[in-house]
This record gives structure tokens, C-alpha cells and sequence, in this order.
């Protein structure tokens, strides 16, 4: 047992290493002024989606294309483009595919709103229900005299069920 | 009133499937571009035969032409190398950008299959091809007679994309230019 949990361990280790080596060889092989200009090539690499291997960032992805994006944000970095212009710049040529986060716009209107609707439709369908079952059970309550009324008609109304089905 | 609600599920369900049915059908690996629609981008890079002279989109305005990536390490654009000729044959000026190439493989891949370009940029960085949105070879563009792309081929031409919408759009675009 505690053989198989140190071999699961050293796995593990070695998986979570591995994973960091590769992330800091990305980065690594760019160079930045200062440390804001690294973290925001961090940060939009990782918005930016790799079309060759789309569901990898270009942070992540290996393909050419994602290395030539690499490159092209941090050119635009260090010539003080600002997120927005870069941004523009990929949506421009690649379109709003590229961009992991969704503009708000009117094709994207449903997908925005689609969870908040259904919530809503959700908790009005929870309200009716919940104000219904609050209805039934006070009508329950019945008043003297209104129990025996029900039992007659109830007996009443069985009677002549059964005298169809015999004939 | 209840009745409704009762339906209310097999509704939702039926929404949900018909999401998913065109959800899952649909083609992500050819995702539209931005740019039909809009002005070809311009670009000057040199020529791949003749290295100081430099290729222009802007030389070929006032025609209805195809603008074709390819390279002499992507398969695919074999596949399609007969179709571009055959359409260069019809009299389709084809500009050719050479994508991420080499320039003797490159030249060696136009003798041994054929020359359908009336010329071809040499991008051996890539950067035509960021301007242009490429992110796959070949991709192939179609432009008229105003310099604005009208539409974009995604992967390798085949026979029945040239009988279907190609050539059908080159004719109509070239009516289009005459009216």
C-alpha cells in the first residue's frame, strides 16, 4: 500500500513538474522590459485560441501558428501596443473566434442571457408550483359540516358507477 | 394552463436537442473569417522566382482573381494543384502566396507539378499570411473586380468546390463587374 502511494506520489510530482517546465519555457523564451510586460503576455496568450488545435490557448498550443502569434503579441507588447490594440488586432484577421471570452454582441445575445433566462423561467416555474401546493393544502382545512357533505356526495356519485357497470 | 406546463419539459428538450444537433454538426475546424467582405489585404513581398522584385496585391486590381496559400511542405496543396491549373487554363489569374516555405523546395515543388500562379509572393515568415488570417495551408481566396474578398476557401479545392461554388462565383463575380 504505501509502495503504491509513493509510486502514485512520485507520479504525480512528476507530472505537476513537467507541466511547469514546459509553461516556463514558453515564457522564457521571450524577452520583456519589465515584469507588467511579461504578465501581460501571460494573460493574453492565454485568451487568445489556437485555431490549428482549437481547445488550446496559443499560451499552451505547440502549432506553428500558435508560435507565430506568440511572437507576433510580444512584438506588439514591446512596441507598446495596449491589450485592446492587440486584441483588435487578432479579431481583425482571425475573428472573434479567436478570443476564448465572447464578445457581448447581438449573435451572442442568447448565449449571454440564455443561463440568466433559464433561471428565471426556472424560478417562476418554482413559484407557481411552490404557491399551489401552499393553495391546496389550506383548502384541505374543511368546515363542520362540509366533511359529511363530501362523504354524500362522494357515495352518492359512487353508486350509480357501480350500477352502470353492471349493466 | 397545466397542460401547458406538462409540455413544458418535452419544450425545453426539444431545444436542447435541436442545439445540440447543430452544435455538433457544425464544422469548427473552418471558422469564418472576418475578412470576406472586406478589402484584401495588401501586401508587398518579394517574388519567389525573382527575389528583388517584389510582388503587390495592388498590381492585380480591376480583375476578379484568386489569391492561393500554399507550400511545398503541405500535402494537401498537391491534392489541389490540378484544379488550380485547370482554372489558370480557363484564363483565372491566381496569385500565389508561398507560405513558411523554402525557396528551392519551393521552386523544385513548381517544376515537378506545374506553375498555376501568375505570380507568388515569398512568405517565409508568415506575415502575408497573419494579415490575411491564415492558419491552415492551403487556403484559397476569391476577390473581385474591386479588391474586396468575397470568399474563402478553407482546405484543399476538390472537384466538386470548383463545379459548386467556385467557378460559379467567379462567373457571377465577373458579370458583376461588367453590369
Amino acid at each position: 500500500m504505501t509502495m503504491t502511494r509513493s509510486v502514485f506520489t512520485m507520479l504525480l510530482f512528476t507530472f505537476v513538474m513537467g507541466i511547469g517546465g514546459i509553461a516556463d519555457a514558453a515564457s522564457a523564451l521571450y524577452r520583456f522590459d519589465n515584469t507588467s510586460q511579461a504578465q501581460r503576455f501571460q494573460t493574453l496568450t492565454e485568451q487568445l485560441r489556437c485555431l490549428v488545435c482549437q481547445g488550446e490557448s496559443i499560451a499552451d498550443s505547440n502549432a506553428d501558428l500558435a508560435k507565430d502569434l506568440r511572437s507576433q503579441v510580444h512584438e506588439m507588447i514591446l512596441a507598446g501596443h495596449s491589450n485592446e490594440q492587440i486584441m483588435q488586432f487578432m479579431t481583425e484577421r482571425y475573428g472573434d473566434f479567436i478570443l476564448y471570452k465572447p464578445p457581448f454582441v447581438p449573435r451572442t445575445y442568447f448565449l449571454w442571457a440564455g443561463p440568466l433566462l433559464l433561471l428565471l423561467l426556472a424560478s417562476l416555474v418554482m413559484i407557481k408550483y411552490v404557491g399551489r401546493a401552499r393553495r391546496d393544502k389550506q383548502s384541505i382545512v374543511l368546515q363542520q359540516g362540509e366533511r359529511e357533505r363530501l362523504s354524500r356526495l362522494l357515495g352518492e356519485s359512487r353508486e350509480p358507477e357501480t350500477d352502470r357497470t353492471q349493466t | 394552463m397545466k397542460r401547458y406546463l406538462l409540455l413544458l419539459p418535452l419544450i425545453l428538450f426539444g431545444a436542447v436537442a435541436v442545439m445540440l444537433a447543430v452544435g455538433l454538426t457544425l464544422n469548427t475546424s473552418q471558422v469564418n473569417s472576418p475578412l470576406v467582405g472586406k478589402p484584401a489585404p495588401d501586401f508587398q513581398a518579394p517574388s519567389l522566382q525573382i527575389p528583388e522584385r517584389s510582388v503587390r496585391l495592388s498590381d492585380l486590381n480591376g480583375q476578379v482573381v484568386l489569391v492561393n496559400i500554399w507550400a511545398s511542405w503541405c500535402t494537401t496543396c498537391r491534392q489541389e494543384h490540378p484544379y488550380l491549373m485547370a482554372l489558370s487554363e480557363q484564363g483565372v489569374p491566381i496569385y500565389g502566396i508561398d507560405y513558411k516555405d523554402e525557396r528551392p523546395k519551393a521552386l523544385a515543388w513548381l517544376e515537378q507539378y506545374g506553375n498555376a500562379y501568375r505570380a507568388i509572393a515569398f512568405d517565409a515568415q508568415g506575415r502575408v499570411g497573419m494579415d490575411w488570417g491564415v492558419y491552415g495551408v492551403p487556403e484559397t481566396y476569391v476577390i473581385d473586380r474591386q479588391g474586396v474578398i468575397r470568399h474563402k476557401h478553407i482546405g484543399a479545392i476538390t472537384a466538386r468546390s470548383l463545379r459548386e461554388q467556385l467557378q460559379p462565383l467567379i462567373a457571377e463575380l465577373r458579370r458583376e463587374g461588367e453590369s
